[in-house]
């Protein structure tokens, strides 16, 4: 699987929710070899004075074109929600580890925070069978795509924190009162992605339970190459511990490795 | 017309054309080697390497400025050792010249990270780091220090028989002065310029926007600092300069050379466009051609600063 420059044409780029806009690219070089969790790393267009590319993860991909949200927020994704379709942009990927292929002798169990619910989309729609998705945000517009989750069969349950949508409370709170009534029927393997909170919370519950879990990792980078070594995350691994690229080595790592910085 | 002469012979590593990378911005070869062939550049230079591995600094480590960015990576490195172990055979299958861009906390790691690639064929030349802090000195950094900044010149001379290229800082009131104690102490060529040190605070948290609080800047918000420092340290010395400092275009480059560079790097904007290395490449042939010169040193250091 190499990792490839292509120059991507711009399909649609709509509002997706108050807040999210949906970007959808022909960029079937990447498309086809895009796996569940893995990253494509833009160039903003036209704007040399942003340096950096921007990562987003892969929200759906089939063999001719894929799509991100993104919600517009720095002066990058500010200037992205204004590329019209027909344009072309410059994206490198598939970049990064994704998620493993979902174990079938164990409960498929996502569990995503606001924007991370994307980046499960593809492990959902390319599981053998449906699992459950717990997705939680402050608010019902931090939900972003639960419907699309809902449509490939998955059963999909919701915690926002004004209560705006679903139960009112986080949403590891969702995740234990259903782990505590079917933790004797199955076991659980949690794929998770969101807040930094979230996922130590996530990985927290994956040691409590003695389950596996898959977590996704969000760091500042700049390459995406694993030559910049700004995105770094400590991890131990076959029992050594040392420092991965979040680019290269993760996005996703196993819960049991990651060495979680203190706050 | 024939294809001009883009090789350079820079204190005698011996380049196919003038475009090298900056040290930190290109990993130590594989990183990049799926989408740029490495056989193409002039040569290589890899992220800084210490006698023992260093962990560098906490996350996070970089921030975007307007046509810049700041980092604080803190030298993380496996340690020459492990980088001879692990990346030299890599580098080995390139007909690429590789550099190494070393640095230490005293004058002794110096020595020791120096002498360690004396007996190392794949190496052609050193890149002296002297952006540190001596920690032995009080945290003075040797790079600014003129005395700290001879010693530690003259101390990794005596341990390499390579060609030595030292690295300048930018941060210091006269860039001529670090130039010419640079070629006393017996540097064969002169790498500017490193980062501008720099500093960013997000005012909702008021936290600095780098875990080290302060960062160097770097990219094309730099550059025009960079062609005039290379423009004094070329007048002032007689061995080669690699110009570095926000080259994003080839004629971004083409201004190093100029102002008296013999190679340039590309460092930040690789980050932008992975391939940027190679456009300048050709960027900088195509010029040499629409401007009937043979060759890339019939180019440098013919800035004109007479009336206009």
């Amino acid at each position: 699987m190499n990792t490839q420059l292509e120059k991507a044409i711009i399909i649609k780029n709509e509002p997706w929710t108050p807040e999210y806009h949906l970007l959808e690219f022909a960029a079937p070089g990447i498309s086809q070899q895009a796996a569940p969790g893995q990253f494509v790393h833009m160039k903003i267009p036209d704007r040399r004075d942003i340096l950096l590319r921007r990562p987003f993860s892969i929200f759906k991909a089939n063999s001719e074109t894929l799509s991100i949200l993104y919600k517009s927020v720095g002066s990058g994704t500010r200037h992205m929600a204004q590329l019209l379709t027909g344009q072309t942009v410059n994206l490198m990927g598939p970049l990064g580890k994704g998620f493993p292929v979902p174990d079938t002798n164990k409960k498929t169990l996502l569990v995503a925070g606001g924007y991370g619910m994307a980046a499960l989309y593809l492990t959902a729609a390319r599981a053998q069978a449906p699992g459950l998705l717990f997705a939680g945000g402050a608010s019902k517009k931090d939900i972003l795509c639960a419907q699309d989750f809902v449509e490939l069969g998955w059963d999909v349950r919701l915690a926002t924190e004004d209560g705006s949508c679903g139960m009112r409370g986080l949403v590891t709170t969702i995740l234990d009162a259903w782990q505590s009534r079917h933790k004797e029927s199955f076991e659980p393997e949690l794929f998770a992605c969101g807040p930094t909170g979230m996922l130590k919370a996530v990985a927290h519950r994956a040691k409590e339970w003695n389950c596996t879990a898959w977590i996704s990792l969000d760091h500042y980078m700049a390459c995406g190459m694993g030559a910049c070594l700004a995105c770094v995350q400590k991890i131990n691994r076959d029992g050594e511990e040392r420092l991965a690229c979040t680019c290269k080595e993760g996005p996703v790592f196993e819960a049991r490795e990651i060495i979680w910085e203190e706050s | 017309m024939n294809p001009p002469d883009l090789r350079v012979n820079l204190a005698g590593i011996a380049m196919k054309n003038p475009v090298t990378v900056a040290s930190g911005t290109f990993g130590y070869g594989p990183e990049y080697a799926d989408l740029v062939d490495l056989n193409r550049l002039g040569a290589i230079v890899v992220k800084g390497v210490s006698l023992n591995a260093c962990p560098g600094n906490p996350l996070p480590r970089i921030h975007e400025t307007p046509s810049g960015m700041m980092n604080a990576i803190g030298l993380q490195n496996p340690g020459a050792p492990a980088f001879i172990k692990t990346y030299l055979p890599f580098l080995a299958n390139y007909d690429v010249p590789v550099i190494v861009n070393i640095w230490g906390r005293t004058i002794e790691d110096y020595e020791g990270v120096a002498e360690l690639f004396e007996d190392e064929a794949g190496v052609a030349g050193l890149e002296l780091n002297v952006s540190c802090p001596n920690i032995k000195e009080g945290g003075n950094s040797f790079g600014t220090h003129l005395d700290l900044f001879a010693q530690v010149v003259s101390a990794v001379r005596k341990k390499t028989t390579r060609p030595l290229l030292v690295k300048l800082s930018p941060n210091v009131p006269d860039i001529t002065v670090f130039a010419k104690a640079a070629e006393q102490a017996g540097a064969d060529g002169l790498s500017l310029i490193n980062t501008l040190p720099a500093m960013a605070i997000d005012v909702e948290t008021r936290r600095p926007r780098l875990a080290n609080v302060v960062g160097g800047l770097s990219g094309p918000a730099i550059h025009p600092v960079a062609v005039k420092l290379v423009w004094e340290a070329a007048r002032a010395v007689h061995i080669p300069i690699v110009g570095m400092g926000g080259v994003l275009d080839p004629e971004d480059a083409l201004e190093f050379i100029i102002a008296g560079a013999s190679a340039v790097a590309v460092g930040t904007a690789t980050f932008h466009e992975p391939t940027t290395v190679l456009r300048i490449i050709s960027g900088i042939e195509e010029y040499l051609l629409r401007h009937n010169l043979k060759s890339i040193a019939e180019l440098r250091g013919t800035l004109k600063t007479g009336a206009r």
